[in-house]
């Protein structure tokens, strides 16, 4: 299956792309709206800022809200999980597809940096069989959405940090799958067997 | 709670590794990444990579290795060494490091934090500290600088520095542990995550440093000895109640 990598600019995407061709998948990176509506899935990954990596995804803005409104999946990673949201306290407006905010971790370490537990807050698709695993993290804002049942998973970082959200064929993790081991590569298998049957 | 982190340190120079790392049943026993792998196998939480030449040789090969780890590694690889300013950072972390770790360019010229911080996000931007007596060196310890160690920590996060590696030059291969003075005060004076180095020669050594608010140790000697260490430091560690990855 084609996977579609959301070009905007923000630099790296060898990893991401690295870890969907380990899944069996042909990760392709573009900045083609046309190849970004076609695609089976697509996905928004980045880290950095996120005002930054928001006006370096406006070309495709329109597309990702289409594609969302039609209910074909996307999938977000790290920054690209906050783009799905709105105002971030960072500075920047993400697309807006998801109600709530980004915000500033409050902790006494922060970035929140390393390898923590999942605790699933719900059954989900892409999180199956991965409750209680270690994934790895490195992030100073998170996403608090408005509907709390959007939260699949969360981690204790000085207080509870959500760490997945998945909303019919939207969906997104703050933590990084092509840096978390085994458990990054079973999430990516669940990513692609959901984005199947959405 | 984020788990308390075990990294080995590589030694590098024109892409190879360069201090002798006994894996058994590799065919390629110089090789940065093949040996990285192995590393992640036996459990290792992030790997750093340390350039040691990089300022004689170039940048050409250790881009190249940057790239294949980003390709094939599964944990998260930081790559320092001889970054001289914010065009070796750049180029590093657009080739796939997951960070960079800057020492005296940063000294040097604070601003680079920030400015890596802006692009990149300070979670990229790792401020490698190397300190004898409490006061900063740089130039592997050969140059003396007139500032007091944790001042400056404090300054590199307050500028934009994600994570601080704090090396004691003069505990640094005596395998008598950490500088727990060092890290003490630098963990107290920051809000960022540190990695304590220098000095590790067994599992109780990681767990004083934890325990003065470390959040990570850099092992280097004692795991290239013998790589599997690294699961044994970590079943040692969990099995003395710290909150590890295993």
């Amino acid at each position: 299956m084609k996977v579609v990598l959301a070009d905007y600019g923000a630099g790296n995407l060898r990893s991401v792309c690295s870890a969907f061709a380990r899944a069996g998948e042909q990760p392709v990176v573009t900045t083609d709206p046309a190849e970004v509506a076609a695609a089976p899935l697509v996905v928004v990954a980045g880290v950095g800022h996120l005002a930054r990596a928001a006006a370096g995804l406006v070309p495709l803005a329109d597309v990702l809200r289409e594609r969302v409104g039609a209910g074909r999946p996307v999938f977000g990673i790290c920054v690209g999980l906050q783009l799905l949201f709105g105002q971030s306290e960072e500075g920047g407006e993400g697309l807006g597809l998801l109600a709530g905010r980004v915000r500033k971790l409050d902790a006494g370490t922060v970035p929140h940096m390393g390898w923590n537990e999942l605790e699933c807050a719900r059954p989900s698709r892409i999180l199956d069989g991965l409750d209680g695993a270690d994934v790895y993290f490195a992030h100073s804002y998170a996403v608090q959405p408005d509907d709390d049942d959007l939260v699949v998973a969360r981690v204790d970082h000085a207080g509870a940090v959500v760490a997945a959200v998945e909303d019919g064929a939207l969906a997104g993790v703050q933590f990084h799958p092509e840096r978390s081991g085994a458990a990054g590569a079973r999430l990516l298998d669940n990513v692609l067997q959901w984005s199947r049957s959405v | 709670m984020v788990k308390k982190r075990l990294i080995p340190c590589l030694d590098v120079a024109g892409g190879r590794v360069v201090k002798g790392v006994h894996f058994e049943s590799l065919r390629d026993v110089g090789d940065p990444v093949e040996l990285a792998q192995r590393y992640s196998d036996v459990g290792a939480d992030e790997i750093v990579f340390l350039d040691i030449e990089a300022t004689v040789e170039g940048r050409g090969p250790t881009l190249g290795l940057v790239e294949r780890a980003a390709e094939r590694l599964t944990i998260p690889f930081t790559v320092g060494g001889g970054i001289s300013g914010l065009e070796d950072a750049r180029s590093l972390l657009r080739a796939g490091a997951d960070k960079v770790a800057v020492n005296r360019a940063a000294f040097d010229d604070p601003a680079l934090l920030t400015g890596l911080a802006a692009e990149f996000g300070s979670q990229a931007v790792v401020c490698a500290i190397d300190a004898r007596g409490g006061r900063v060196v740089t130039h592997g310890g050969r140059t003396e600088r007139d500032a007091d160690a944790v001042d400056w920590a404090r300054e590199a996060v307050a500028r934009g520095a994600g994570e601080l590696l704090v090396t004691s030059i003069d505990a640094d291969g005596t395998r008598t542990g950490y500088d727990l003075e060092l890290t003490a005060a630098v963990a107290d004076s920051v809000g960022a995550p540190v990695i304590a180095s220098g000095g590790a020669g067994e599992a109780r050594h990681l767990a004083e440093a934890f325990a003065v608010g470390a959040d990570a140790a850099l092992v280097a000697s004692i795991v290239h000895e013998r790589p599997e260490r690294v699961q044994e430091l970590k079943a040692e560690l969990e099995e003395a109640g710290w909150n590890v990855r295993i």
